[in-house]
C-alpha cells in the first residue's frame, strides 16, 4: 500500500490537520510564555516592561494560587473517587439481567449530554438552595437543618456535581470493559471453584484496571480545566474557597487584567496538565501498538 | 428450584438498578416537571411531584421574552459548523494514517491527542487578544474555528479507528479501476465508512453543543450560544425556577437525544480508541 | 497486448530486501503462475507489476512501453485479490461497473459491457445484489467480472480461489482456465496450490526468498527441475530427496526419487523398509517408508489398492532413469 505517489499524497492529505494544530498549539503558547514575562495589565496596555520571572514568584507566591492548587488537586480526586468507585458499581449494576435494562441504562448516562452551566444551575438552584431545593426540602421533612451548599461547602458542591456529570462517562466505559470480559473466563473460575467475590476480585477487577486507568487519566485531563460549574455556582468563593487553578487564572486575567500573572498561571497549568498527559499519551501510545 | 431463585433475584435487581437510575437521573427529571409548573408551585413547600396544574406558559415566556432562538440558532452553527470543518480536515488526514501509514504515523496521531490535553487557560490570554485585535471577538467564525481546533484531534482520532477497520485492498482495488485520489475517498472510503462518520459526527455535535470554556469567555451576545444563554440565569431576579427549568430543557434536549443516540460510538471516541 | 517483462526489479521495504534482482518474460496471452512458500515475496511482485507498490529499482515494461513510474490505473491491467475486495456499498453491477465509470465511458456502452460480463459469468441473477448478499464463488465472479470488462492488457490474480472450499475451488479453476481460453489474455496467478499450479500454468515461475529458482511449463519443473528446491517443492506427494551413501553410488550429493517413481513389493526390490504410516485411498495408496538409507520415511505411492500396514516389511525399486541427481550446491547435474 505504497508507492511513492501514495506517500506524497499521504503527507499532502495530513498537512492541512497537522498545520492547524501545530499553529493552535505552538503561536498561542508561544505568547503566553512571553506574556508571562512582562509587566502587562489590560489596564494600562501602552507599558509592558520585561520583568523576568517576577509574575511567576508573583503568582506562586500568592496566597491565593496555593489555595487554588489544593482546591484543584481535592476536585480532581474527589470527583475521581466518586466517579471510578461509583462507576464501578453502577456498571456492575447495569451489567446485570433485569427488566429494562435499556431504559435504566439510558437514565444512566444522560446526566454526560447535559451542558455544565445548566448542570451547575440545576443542581445550585434546584436541588441544593437550602430553603427550595430538593434536598434541603428532603432535609427538613426528617427533621434536619438543611444546609446552604454553596457557601458552607462550596468545593464539595462542586465536586458533587461535577462527579453527577461524570459518572455516566465512567460507566460507560468501565461497562463495555466489563462486557468484553468472555464469560468462559468467569465460567472457567466457578469451575474452579471462585465465589462471586473472589470472581469480581481475582478477574473483573484486574480485566478492567485498564479501562479504569483510562478513565482516571482522560477525566484528569477534563478536571484540571474545570470553569463553567464554578463561573455559575459560586464564583469561586466565598473568598477563594472554591477557586481552581483555570478559574484563579481566569480571574487574574478578567477581572484584574494581569495579562503578566494570568499568563505566569496558564503557564503553570499547562505543566500540570501535561505531567498526567505523559502517562495518558504513554498508555494510548501502548495500545495503538497492540 | 434454581429458577424461582433467579426469577426472585432479576425481580430484585431489577428494583435496584431503577432506584438508582431514577436517583442519577433525577435532577434532569426534576427539571422537565419543573419547567411544566407555575413558579409558585415551582418553589412551593413540600414540593409537588406529579399532580399540580401542567402548564407551558414558561415555554411560551422564553420564547417570547429572550432571544432563545438566537441562542439556539448560534449553539447549532457552531456545532454544524465546527464539525463540518472538522471532517474536511479530519478525513483526508485519518485516510493518510489509516491506509499509508509511516513509522511517524503513531507519533503523529499520539501528539494530536496531546494538544487536546493542553489545557484551555493556558492559551486563553494569546487567543482573547488576538481575537479582539482580529475583531473576532463574538463571532461566530471565530468560534467555529475554535471548537473546530479543540476537537479535530477527536475526529481524526475516531475516524483513524474506523478506516482501520477497513480492508486496504478495497481502496487498491479502486485505484487499480482508475479511481483518482478523490474518488477514492468521495466513492469508496466514505461511503464504506458511513457509519463510523455518523458517529463521529454525532460526538462532535455533542461535544461542540456542550462546550463551556470558550464560548463563555469569547462571545457576548452575538455569536453567544446556549451555554452562554443559560449562564445568564446566574444571576436571577425574583422567582425563576420553572423559567430556568424551561430553558435548560430546551438547551439540553437535542443533544439529550442525539446522545441517546450515539452511546455506543461515545466510548470509543472519548477513549481515543483505547476502550472500544 | 500484454506482454511484461521485468528487468533488473528489486524491492526492499527499508532494510529488508524482499525481492533481490529479478529479471522475468512474460507473453503476451500467456498464463503464468507464481508459487513459493508462504513470504517469499509472490504478492509482493504482483504487486510491483500492478503499480500498488513501487519498485526500489528495475523497470517494468508493459508492452514495449516502460510503466515503472505509471500510477496502477494507467497499466491497463486488472487485478483479482484474495479478498475479492468488492465495493460493499455498491451492487453486483455497480461494481463491474465502477471501472469503466471511472475511465469515463459512455452509459450505454458501460450497460452493455457489464451485461455482456454478467452473462458469461453466470451473474444475471444476481446483478442488483449487493456482495454482502452474495456466496463466496459468487462474489469471486463478481470480482473477475470487474476484471474482465475493461478488457485489460493483463489479469493479475493473487490466490483467488483460496478462500473458497475444495469443491467450489475446482469449479472456479476450471472456469478461469476456460476464460483464458476465450480471452486469449495474459494471466498471471498466484497460488500455493500445486494442482492450480500445474493445471492451468502455461509457466510456472518458482520462487523462493524473492529469488525465481525455476521457470518452465509445469511437466519441465515437474521432469527436470532445476535444483533440490524445486524439485522439492514441485509434484505432490514432494519428492524424496536422499543424501549420504546412497547418493555416492550415482555421484552425486543428493539424488531425488519421486515416490510415483518407486516400486513396490512385499518379497523382492532394492531398499527394505518398514511401513510407518498406510494411506489407503481406494485409487491410491501412500507409504511412509522407514528405511535404513535415511533418517525420515520415503514416501511411495502406488496405484489403487496395495494392502500393507502398519510394521509391516516392504521392499522399494526406484525407477532408475527417473532419479535425479544433484550437486553439492542443489543444482541438477545433467
Ligand atoms: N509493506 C510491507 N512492509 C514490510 N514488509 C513487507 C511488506 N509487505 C510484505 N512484506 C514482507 O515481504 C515478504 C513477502 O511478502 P509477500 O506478501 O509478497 O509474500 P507471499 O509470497 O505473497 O506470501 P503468502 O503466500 O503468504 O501470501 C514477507 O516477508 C513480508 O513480511
Ligand atoms: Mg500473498
Amino acid at each position: 500500500m505504497a508507492t511513492t505517489h501514495t506517500k506524497s499524497a499521504a503527507r499532502a492529505m495530513m498537512a492541512p490537520s497537522v498545520i492547524a494544530l501545530l499553529i493552535w498549539m505552538a503561536v498561542p503558547l508561544a505568547m503566553t510564555l512571553y506574556y508571562s514575562t512582562l509587566g502587562y495589565s489590560l489596564y494600562n496596555p501602552i507599558s509592558t516592561p520585561f520583568v523576568g520571572f517576577d509574575n511567576y514568584s508573583y503568582f506562586l507566591s500568592d496566597p491565593t494560587f496555593s489555595a487554588a492548587l489544593v482546591n484543584t488537586l481535592i476536585l480532581v480526586v474527589g470527583v475521581l473517587c466518586i466517579t471510578v468507585g461509583g462507576g464501578i458499581l453502577v456498571a456492575l449494576l447495569l451489567d446485570q439481567d433485569f427488566y429494562g435494562v435499556n431504559v435504566v441504562r439510558l437514565l444512566v448516562i444522560a446526566p454526560f449530554f447535559v451542558m455544565p452551566t445548566v448542570a451547575a444551575l440545576v443542581w445550585k438552584n434546584m436541588m441544593m438552595n437550602p430553603v427550595y431545593g430538593v434536598i434541603g426540602q428532603f432535609l427538613s421533612s426528617i427533621g434536619l437543618q438543611p444546609i446552604d451548599w454553596m457557601t458552607e461547602v462550596p468545593l464539595l458542591s462542586i465536586i458533587i456535581i461535577v462527579a453527577w456529570q461524570w459518572l455516566p462517562f465512567a460507566t460507560l466505559i468501565l461497562l463495555t470493559a466489563l462486557q468484553s470480559l468472555s464469560s468462559d473466563q468467569k465460567e472457567a473460575a466457578e469451575m474452579d471453584g471462585a465465589g462471586a467475590l473472589s470472581i469480581f476480585w481475582y478477574i473483573t477487577l484486574p480485566h478492567m484496571s485498564r479501562a479504569i486507568t483510562v478513565v482516571i487519566l482522560i477525566q484528569t485531563i477534563f478536571l484540571l480545566s474545570i470553569f463553567a460549574e464554578i463561573l455559575v455556582t459560586t464564583n469561586g468563593g466565598p473568598g477563594s474557597q472554591s477557586t481552581n487553578l483555570t478559574y484563579l487564572v481566569y480571574q487574574q486575567a478578567i477581572s484584574f487584567g494581569d495579562v503578566g500573572a494570568a499568563s505566569a498561571g496558564g503557564i503553570v497549568a499547562v505543566i500540570l496538565a501535561n505531567i498526567v498527559a505523559i502517562f495518558l499519551v504513554r498508555l494510548i501510545g501502548k495500545n495503538l501498538d497492540a | 428450584m434454581a429458577r424461582r431463585v433467579t426469577q426472585r433475584r432479576k425481580i430484585g435487581m431489577t428494583v435496584l438498578a431503577w432506584a438508582v437510575g431514577l436517583l442519577i437521573f433525577f435532577p434532569i427529571l426534576w427539571t422537565f416537571l419543573t419547567s411544566f409548573k407555575s413558579e409558585l408551585t415551582a418553589i412551593s413547600i413540600p414540593p409537588q411531584f406529579l399532580f399540580f396544574d401542567w402548564t407551558t406558559e414558561n415555554y411560551a415566556t422564553i420564547y417570547e421574552q429572550s432571544n432563545y432562538f438566537h441562542y439556539m440558532m448560534n449553539s447549532i452553527y457552531l456545532s454544524l459548523g465546527s464539525t463540518a470543518l472538522g471532517l474536511l480536515f479530519a478525513i483526508p488526514a485519518a485516510w493518510a494514517m489509516a491506509f499509508s501509514p509511516t513509522p511517524r504515523t503513531k507519533d503523529i496521531l499520539l501528539w494530536m491527542l496531546s494538544t487536546k490535553m493542553l489545557p484551555a487557560v493556558g492559551v486563553l490570554i494569546p487567543i482573547y487578544l488576538l481575537f479582539v485585535n482580529f475583531g473576532l471577538l463574538d463571532s461566530r467564525l471565530g468560534l467555529i474555528v475554535v471548537l473546530f481546533l479543540i476537537n479535530l484531534p477527536i475526529i481524526v482520532w475516531m475516524l483513524y479507528t474506523y478506516f482501520k477497520e477497513i480492508p486496504g485492498e478495497i481502496l487498491e482495488a479502486g485505484r487499480m479501476d482508475g479511481a483518482t485520489l478523490r474518488q477514492e475517498i468521495t466513492q469508496i472510503l466514505a461511503p464504506m465508512a458511513v457509519p463510523g462518520i455518523a458517529s463521529t459526527v454525532l460526538l462532535n455535535i455533542i461535544l461542540a453543543w456542550n462546550e463551556a470554556f470558550w464560548t463563555l469567555n469569547l462571545t457576548t451576545s452575538n455569536a453567544a450560544p446556549l451555554t452562554a444563554f443559560i449562564a445568564s440565569f446566574s444571576s436571577p431576579q425574583g422567582n425563576f425556577y420553572a423559567k430556568l427549568s424551561a430553558a435548560s430543557m430546551l438547551a439540553i434536549a437535542p443533544i439529550l437525544i442525539l446522545g441517546w443516540f450515539s452511546q455506543k460510538q461515545l466510548v470509543r471516541g472519548l477513549t481515543f480508541g483505547a476502550v472500544k | 497486448m500484454g506482454a511484461i517483462r521485468l528487468e533488473k526489479v528489486r524491492k526492499a521495504f527499508g532494510e529488508a530486501v524482499i525481492i533481490p534482482e529479478l529479471d522475468l518474460d512474460i507473453k503476451d496471452g500467456e498464463f503464468v503462475v507464481f508459487v513459493g512458500p508462504s513470504g517469499c515475496g509472490k504478492s509482493t511482485l504482483l504487486r510491483l507489476i500492478a503499480g500498488l507498490e513501487d519498485v526500489t529499482s528495475g523497470d517494468i515494461t508493459i508492452d514495449g512501453t516502460n510503466a515503472t513510474e505509471l500510477p496502477p490505473a494507467k497499466r491497463r491491467l486488472a487485478m483479482v485479490f484474495q479478498s475479492y475486495a468488492l465495493y460493499p456499498h455498491m451492487s453486483v453491477r455497480k461494481n463491474i461497473a465502477f471501472p469503466l465509470k471511472m475511465a469515463g465511458m459512455d452509459k450505454a456502452e458501460i450497460d452493455k459491457r457489464v451485461s455482456n460480463a454478467a452473462k458469461i459469468l453466470n451473474l444475471d441473477n444476481y446483478i442488483d445484489r449487493r456482495p454482502g448478499q452474495l456466496s463466496g464463488g459468487q462474489r469471486q465472479r463478481v470480482a473477475i467480472g470487474r476484471a474482465i470488462v475493461r478488457e485489460p492488457a493483463a489479469f493479475l490474480f493473487d490466490e483467488p480461489l483460496s478462500n473458497l472450499d475444495a469443491a467450489l475451488r475446482v469449479g472456479m479453476r476450471l472456469e478461469i482456465s476456460e476464460l483464458h481460453q476465450r480471452l486469449k489474455t495474459t494471466m498471471i496467478y498466484v497460488t500455493h496450490d500445486q494442482v492450480e499450479a500445474m493445471t492451468m500454468a502455461d509457466k510456472i515461475v518458482v520462487l523462493h526468498a524473492g529469488h525465481i529458482e525455476q521457470v518452465g511449463s509445469p511437466l519441465e519443473l515437474y521432469s527436470r527441475p532445476r535444483n533440490t528446491f524445486v524439485a522439492g517443492f514441485i509434484g505432490s506427494p514432494k519428492m524424496n530427496l536422499l543424501t549420504g551413501a546412497e547418493a555416492k553410488k550415482h555421484d552425486a550429493a543428493t539424488i531425488g526419487v519421486r515416490p510415483e517413481h518407486i516400486a513396490l513389493s512385499t518379497s523382492e526390490g532394492m531398499w527394505k523398509g518398514t511401513v510407518k504410516v498406510s494411506e489407503h485411498l481406494g485409487s491410491d495408496t501412500f507409504l511412509h517408508v522407514e528405511t535404513a538409507l535415511h533418517p525420515e520415511p520415503l514416501t511411495v505411492r502406488a496405484d489403487g489398492e496395495f494392502p500393507v500396514h502398519y510394521g509391516d516389511t516392504v521392499y522399494l525399486t526406484p525407477q532408475a532413469d527417473k532419479i535425479h541427481r544433484f550437486d553439492d550446491k542443489g543444482l541438477a547435474i545433467r
